[in-house]
């Protein structure tokens, strides 16, 4: 009996041999990339815009934004740390890392927290104008992102210490690994395109 | 199941305590949990049914406020609602549900699998498709439909009188039901293949369906972006399209036509899948040119990201960005064209029988390309610069998606309504629907080509007499309420069927594919043994051999494990070469473990609209909301897919 819910839940026996629940999470990953590559669009066409009031080249402070970056990408490699120790069965080390990789973009959501609040004070809102509009909709989009992320590690979490997570599920972690290094990567771009190209004049 | 006693050994899960897992096969209940596919395809078609009745009530109102001039059936407001409401529908609520119906249903059975690959992310498609086309009708008592047109350009979209707070979240919904739909199809028609079922030994429906899917999971999330940007700009009062604070409102235009293009594929491809199946069925042929087929669908799924600013021309995009798109847009029309003329030569020479489906299929192609035709006449810059907007776009838009789309659809209602039920559609009254129909939406829609020629824009609520306009209108309605005849005459005959149908067997058609090697309608695990596939037209191969001038003999009894009966008859699975598989020692069906049924996906979905709603209207809402999903997700993540 057992082998026949293994069979579904692994999805055993498929055409590729991959699974199925990893071949759906690439197809996800690769909609989330034309997400991404819209809203991107959309501030790309704006940010060079003749707008009146505060933009974010104006308020934004570049070495605060790269330490945060820093702290998201690290976390990649604790999430990676992650599914190498369920891999080999070493399930405190799995919450270990679960719950460093969640400390971490934690640490990012937070400085991004700070940030907006700090833009909002300067004077920058979402209605100030349509680059200030276009800013704070591409990182908040990418902000919740990483909020489903922590969400998903958490309960990652959750269900190992309840013994929902043995060996055999370790693609959970893959799946939930893959989605975290998605938004890591997407950060990447986001940050270069925001941040580090000097407006045109 | 709650409490279940023993667990069995090696099973690490524990059970949950909050729901008895669904037990019930028949019953209400058993609809509303199931998440086998089949199910969830009549779901699917029925509810797509329904809007359409709904939709073509919207196009009657339409049609009678214009059927003379200066009409007053409707108020102005009212007549934006319709064509608005008329043309989401249409494309949101009927034809992608009812293609989303067939795929369900059919691509488990044609590429030999028990079930779709994430059967409860399917239920979710249907539950969350059904919301959402609710949430959006529940505009008209809440403040009042969308009025701004189903394509939303900015900044009329913004006005308050447009009403496109719901249709930007009932856009979102409806896409969110897609998106996971498009996946799971992917997924299925990738790894759930029957051994032998190469991806050039699918059927063409199915190649068509995996097309399909991967436009909708690239042009989907693009029209996300815009309607989140839409809705912002309207609750939240952000600038994405407000002129005033620095934006430009071409900016929708191009996020929607990037989606908005790749969709009008998403429409077509789906009926022109059906259309391949059913010519080489009924000229007992096989499909001409299967592989070029299968490429020209795929050149026109990559091909269709190239063209959308066709839909632009009148922007003012400049010269050299209108002469590319012009370009692509006349390039597209080569795959398309090849497959018309691959449709023809699969007629030619065949042993032709005229029954329902291929007179469907044929109106289909007849359709089609007269409104490819006058598609090809929008390419040319200048003459669409006379086009745009005017009554022509109409012609030809319904020419494709209707004389296209539901030609190819209703193909494929007579073709698989067997299969589906069990009974056979009375083919005498299918042919009376059909030629109503066809003479119907030809006197609706050809007439619109001379009344744009002339100059009648579109989405005027009424015009003036004198115009030269008032015949070919009077025409139209009486057109329009033709089509309306011919649908009742279709429903009779689904009542009559349903009560006194014929029953059909596992093979009314002698067709050729392999849903058609098990019984109708299939039971709920579809194959007692996994096909082993062999050839392309695994079905066809199993009940026939070539003689030696080419000719078809039957393969005798015993034959390979192939049918013990004539062709036609109805008979166990004998598919290909030979079958593997558990086997069904036990007796039917036993030893098979179907996914088992599940409330959550339902819940899931439940929480989309509530959200929608506390968006709209209030916090407490949202709230709600958030919550029913979160324990929808979190009881779909910890309940195991099949109980054991």
């Amino acid at each position: 009996m057992a082998t026949h819910i293994k069979a579904v839940e692994h999805g055993a026996a498929t055409s590729t041999g991959l699974s199925n629940a990893k071949l759906g999470m690439w197809a996800f990953l690769a909609s989330e990339c034309l997400l991404f590559g819209a809203l991107i669009s959309t501030f790309l066409l704006y940010r060079d815009r003749h707008v009146t009031g505060l933009t974010p080249q104006k308020v934004y402070d570049i070495p605060y934004t790269s330490v945060s970056s820093f702290v998201l990408l690290m976390s990649s490699l604790t999430m990676v740390l992650a599914l190498a120790a369920i891999q080999r069965g070493d399930h405190a080390k799995l919450r270990t890392w679960l719950v460093a990789t969640a400390l971490l973009g934690m640490t990012f959501i937070s400085g991004q927290v700070y940030e907006f609040t700090r833009f909002v004070q300067d004077g920058m809102t979402i209605k100030t104008n349509v680059i200030a509009t276009s800013f704070f909709t591409l990182t908040g989009f990418h902000g919740a992102h990483v909020t489903v992320g922590i969400l998903m590690l958490l309960s990652l979490f959750g269900m190992s210490l309840d013994g929902r997570l043995p060996v055999e599920r370790a693609e959970a972690v893959e799946l939930v690994g893959l989605y975290w290094h998605f938004v890591d990567i997407v950060w990447i771009v986001i940050f270069t395109v925001v941040y580090l190209i000097p407006k045109s004049s | 199941m709650a409490t279940v006693a023993s667990e069995p050994e090696g099973v690490a899960y524990r059970r949950r305590g909050v729901f008895a897992r669904p037990k019930a096969t028949t019953g209400v209940w058993s609809w509303i949990t199931t998440v086998d596919h089949k199910r969830i395809g009549k779901l699917y078609g029925v509810t797509a049914f329904m809007f359409f009745l709904v939709g073509g009530l919207e196009a009657l109102l339409i049609r009678s406020q214009l059927a003379r001039p200066n009409g007053h059936v409707v108020t102005a407001e009212a007549y934006n609602e319709l064509f608005t409401m008329h043309g989401l529908t249409m494309i949101f609520l009927v034809v992608m549900p009812l293609s989303a119906a067939f795929f369900n249903y059919m691509i488990p059975l044609m590429i030999g699998a028990r079930d779709v690959a994430f059967p409860r992310l399917n239920a979710f498609s249907y539950w969350a498709f059904l919301f959402g086309g609710l949430f959006l009708y529940s505009s008209f008592v809440l403040g009042g439909a969308p009025a701004g047109g189903w394509f939303g350009y900015a900044p009329l979209s913004e006005q308050p009188a447009s009403h496109m707070h719901f249709y930007a979240l009932g856009l979102l919904i409806l896409g969110i039901s897609s998106t996971v739909a498009a996946i799971n199809f992917a997924v299925t028609i990738i790894n759930m293949r029957a051994p032998g079922m190469s991806l050039m030994r699918m059927p063409v429906f199915v190649w068509m369906t995996f097309v399909v899917s991967f436009l909708l999971i690239f042009a989907l999330p693009v029209l996300t972006v815009g309607l989140f940007e839409l809705f912002f700009d309207l609750r939240f009062g952000t600038n994405f399209f407000v002129v005033a604070k620095g934006a430009d409102p071409v900016l929708w235009e191009h996020l929607f036509w990037l989606f908005g293009h790749p969709e009008v594929y998403i429409l077509i491809l789906p009926a022109m899948g059906i259309v391949s199946e059913v010519l080489p069925v009924f000229s007992r042929k096989p499909l001409f040119g299967y592989p070029v087929v299968v490429f020209s669908g795929i050149a026109i799924g990559f091909m269709g990201w190239g063209v959308w600013a066709h839909h632009m021309f009148a922007v003012g995009l400049g010269p050299v960005a209108n002469s590319a798109f012009a370009l692509s847009t006349m390039f597209i029309a080569v795959p398309t064209g090849v497959k018309i003329f691959n449709w023809l030569a699969t007629l030619h020479g065949g042993d032709i029988r005229f029954r329902t489906p291929l007179l469907f299929a044929l109106g289909f192609i007849a359709m089609f390309t007269i409104g490819g035709l006058s598609g090809v006449t929008h390419a040319v810059v200048p003459a669409d610069y006379q086009q745009t907007d005017t009554y022509y776009i109409v012609a030809h838009f319904h020419y494709v998606l209707f004389g296209g789309s539901i030609f190819g659809l209703f193909s494929g209602i007579y073709y698989w309504w067997p299969k589906m039920t069990g009974k056979l559609l009375s083919e005498a009254v299918g042919k009376v629907h059909f030629w109503l129909m066809l003479i119907g939406f030809n006197l609706t829609f050809g007439p619109m080509h001379i009344l744009g020629l002339q100059g009648m824009p579109r989405r005027i609520y009424t015009y003036p007499s004198g115009r030269g306009w008032n015949f070919w209108n009077g025409v139209s309605t009486i057109g329009s309420f033709l089509i309306a005849t011919s649908i009742l005459v279709f429903l009779g005959n689904v009542v009559w069927t349903i009560r006194r149908g014929k029953a059909a067997g596992a093979d009314p058609w002698d067709a050729r594919t392999l849903e058609w090697s098990i019984p109708s309608p299939p039971p709920p695990h579809n194959f007692d043994e996994i096909p082993v596939v062999a050839s392309i037209d695994p079905h066809w191969h199993a009940k026939y051999a070539e003689g030696p001038e080419g000719e078809l003999v039957p393969v005798v009894a015993g034959g390979s494990n192939g049918p013990d009966q004539g062709p036609g008859a109805e008979h166990h699975p004998g598919t290909g070469t030979q079958a593997h598989g558990e086997g069904d020692g036990d007796g039917h069906g036993h030893g098979i473990h179907m996914p088992s049924p599940s409330y959550f996906p339902l819940i899931a979905a439940l929480g989309l609209p509530i959200l929608a709603y506390g968006l709209l209207f209030s916090t407490v809402f949202i709230v709600d909301g958030v919550i029913t999903i979160l324990v929808g997700l979190y009881g779909w993540a910890l309940e195991p897919s099949a109980e054991p």
